[in-house]
């Protein structure tokens, strides 16, 4: 097993689940002793991100210093390329300052893969997100929040119908979020124009649906994606309009939910494109909860890789 | 006075025991030589290798690769003769440039190399670059390739295969439309699906190799198509000759032997373009090999400093070394797997190439001729890693190959020998 958390696929249903449980822990033992815990007294971890992420960064300094871990901010945006230092450089730098786990966040899909297989440095590496590739600690908080809210708090997710809207081609958080809720037993929906899902969507072993409104009323949690108003000046839908008429969870598609459905976006949303805005502000909507377990599984990934447990 | 060898107990590629005797640098039936008597037991003679498709790097790249460390890696890898792709900076897009490479590569006389002129001004796919001047040069260029950039301007490629009927050229296209490849990295597929990794499909060498096949037929000129990637390309080529359009066709090494597979990790080292594919595509251009559609295997020996690979996956360059390991690969690719004789492999890489590129000198063993060779020794493994180019990246590292190449002549002369 690993020392890392760079994908999804380097977890087993076991181990995921041991990283759910030990949140759940965390969180029972952050109320009865107050917020901080000595945990990770004396360990130092570096939050390297490349790429502008405030909400990432901060969830990860607010685990970490609630371990009680040195936390050193390493923003190294647009230092990737050529103009700047590279990935080897900035290594050997985080290696030679004793960093003994490196969160990192960079455009370039696979980065956290390299970091972790070349031997630059020897601390664990956490992707926080790669390209488009995956953001794995996003999909544990989501599966983290599903299962509190809808299944007591324990187990798999077994039997949960469970959409993913948007743009899927461009979203590291699909992917992990894919590969996370079939390994706990969840049934996933893609629902996408056909221009923002991948090619070969097939073998996924999901569903796909171009319809939106088809089988609404039968999900359990509709998990919404950021879309980038970029998307459409490459022309994978036309204007904004006809993507929020289509793919947009708005009060019409809102009222259709199941009564006990959750709404969920990973943020930052654009209100009014993919979520309208009284679908961010429903009674649906665990948004806000998925950033405060945000930190409570980052606790946990924090903690089980830095005390030395193999995920 | 007469420089003279001759070489013994050599066997050729039909298995037979022969010596060959080499007179000023020509093949010669003189049997009165017997200054330079040189036992070659176990070692086979080919013809020299011949590439169509090589970059060295210079002008401009010399961090990567020379004129005079490209000659050498050929020669190690057997090749007596390589052409030189122009993505050079500048860009060998005049008859100055092309003079310049042409020259350097007799000055340090270790493998000739002929320099491929750009079809347009710095292969920016605009204008035509002077074609004529180049190919009345002293490097009498008569290969022209934009490679790196695909020339997509329909006409554009229409223009340049009309204008080099005038001299029997050849235009190489690097079939890629630019459009759908923006900041591509892989395979389109499922790995780039799973990577998160921008997918470079295979219409969009397809599509280009489609229109162009038949902009030759319609001028009726000659195409070449470089680096053949996809199962696809190799329908549409195998349409095109079956109607009679004179286009030819390469494939390397290295889409011969590895899938996309091997990108999975995410190291750069199998960064490469086109991208690797699949294994059907690998089984179906190795049939094309078999059956004629594809003509030759060309290296696209492409080397990069190692700060270019050593490096996040999006942010590495594109390319492999090649010419080392070229037969090694290609043996083990198609002789090994029981695909073609062995002859029919030198074909590939010597005899068809010097005849698409009308390199009188090279690929061929006659008497008269000048004596361009090599000595292989077929029986022997080795493992691979770069000894001879100033890059080292190369997919094959560490990866056992067979084949040794020990000893290659350029015009009678030893310009390489496995034991220094």
């Amino acid at each position: 097993m690993s020392q890392h958390l760079l994908s999804i696929s380097d977890l087993t249903k076991l181990s995921a689940l041991h990283i759910l449980d030990t949140a759940a822990n965390l969180a029972k033992a952050t109320e009865t002793m107050m917020k901080k815990l000595p945990t990770l007294r004396g360990r130092t971890i570096v939050n390297l991100f490349f790429e502008d992420s405030t909400r990432t960064r901060i969830s990860f300094e607010a685990a970490a210093k609630r371990l009680s871990a040195d936390v050193i901010n390493f923003s190294a945006k647009g230092s990737s390329l050529s103009k700047g230092e590279s990935l080897k450089d900035t290594a050997i730098t985080l290696q030679a300052m004793g960093a003994d786990g490196v969160v990192i966040r960079h455009p370039a899909s696979g980065a956290p893969k390299r970091l972790a297989d070349q031997k630059w440095m020897s601390g664990s590496v956490i992707n926080a997100g790669d390209g488009t590739h995956e953001h794995p600690t996003q999909a544990l908080l989501d599966a983290f929040t599903i299962r509190e809210r809808l299944l007591g708090g324990e187990g798999d997710l077994r039997g949960m119908r469970i959409a993913i809207v948007g743009d899927i081609l461009h979203s590291r958080v699909a992917r992990s979020n894919i590969l996370l809720l079939k390994m706990l037993g969840a049934d996933v929906t893609l629902i996408a124009p056909a221009t923002l899902l991948p090619v070969n969507i097939n073998n996924w072993g999901v569903d796909v649906s171009f319809d939106f409104d088809k089988e609404i009323s039968s999900f359990d949690v509709v998990m919404m994606l950021r879309v980038q108003r970029e998307r459409m000046v490459e022309s994978f839908f036309p204007s904004e309009r006809e993507y929020a008429r289509n793919y947009g969870l708005n009060s019409e598609r809102l009222s259709k939910l199941k009564e006990k459905a959750l709404v969920m976006h990973p943020g930052p949303m654009n209100r009014g494109l993919e979520i309208s805005a009284d679908a961010a502000d429903s009674i649906h909507s665990v948004i806000p909860e998925q950033v405060k377990n945000g930190v409570l599984v980052r606790m946990a990934v924090l903690y089980l890789l830095l005390s030395g447990e193999q995920l | 006075m007469s420089i003279s060898s001759r070489l013994i107990n050599l066997r050729n590629l039909e298995g037979g025991y022969i010596s060959i005797s080499i007179e000023n640098g020509y093949f010669t039936n003189s049997n009165n030589l017997t200054s330079n008597e040189e036992d070659c037991s176990g070692l086979t003679i080919i013809p020299g290798l011949v590439d169509l498709h090589t970059h060295l790097r210079e002008p401009g790249f010399e961090d990567a690769e020379t004129i005079l460390t490209g000659s050498q890696t050929a020669a190690a890898g057997g090749f007596t003769a390589v052409s030189a792709m122009p993505n050079t900076d500048p860009i060998a897009d005049t008859a100055g440039v092309v003079e310049q490479i042409y020259r350097l590569g007799q000055t340090h006389g270790i493998c000739d190399v002929f320099p491929i002129g750009a079809i347009t001004v710095g292969s920016r796919g605009e204008q035509l670059a002077e074609i004529r001047a180049m190919n009345t040069s002293a490097a009498q260029t008569r290969i022209f390739s934009d490679d790196g950039n695909c020339l997509s301007s329909a006409i554009l490629m229409r223009r340049a295969l009309e204008y080099v009927k005038s001299f029997d050229g050849v235009i190489a296209q690097h079939a890629q439309d630019p459009q759908l490849t923006v900041d591509s990295q892989v395979n389109e597929g499922v790995i780039s699906s799973r990577l998160g990794l921008k997918g470079w499909p295979a219409v969009a060498e397809e599509a280009i190799i489609a229109r162009d096949v038949l902009l030759a037929e319609h001028v009726k000129s000659r195409l070449h198509i470089c680096h053949v990637s996809t199962a696809g390309s190799v329908e549409i080529i195998r349409w095109a000759k079956a109607r009679g359009i004179q286009v030819t066709a390469e494939v390397t090494p290295h889409h011969l032997l590895l899938t996309e597979d091997l990108v999975e990790n995410y190291d750069p080292l199998f960064k490469v373009n086109p991208p690797l594919r699949t294994q059907r595509d690998v089984e179906a251009l190795r049939s094309a090999l078999v059956d004629g559609t594809i003509d030759v295997i060309a290296t696209d020996h492409a080397p990069h400093p190692i700060e270019r690979k050593e490096c996040e996956w999006a942010n590495a360059a594109f390319g492999m070394l090649g010419l080392e390991s070229a037969l090694s690969v290609s043996f083990k690719a198609m002789v090994e797997s029981k695909l073609i004789p062995l002859p029919k492999l030198i074909e590939k890489m010597s005899v068809r190439p010097a005849e698409i590129a009308g390199y009188k000198d090279h690929g061929s063993i006659e008497v008269g001729k000048p004596a361009n060779f090599t000595l292989v020794n077929f029986e022997k493994n080795w493992v691979s890693r770069p000894r001879m180019s100033k890059s080292s990246n190369d997919p094959y590292l560490g990866m056992t190959l067979p084949v040794i190449v020990q000893a290659t002549y350029l015009r009678g002369r030893k310009v390489y020998s496995r034991n220094g």
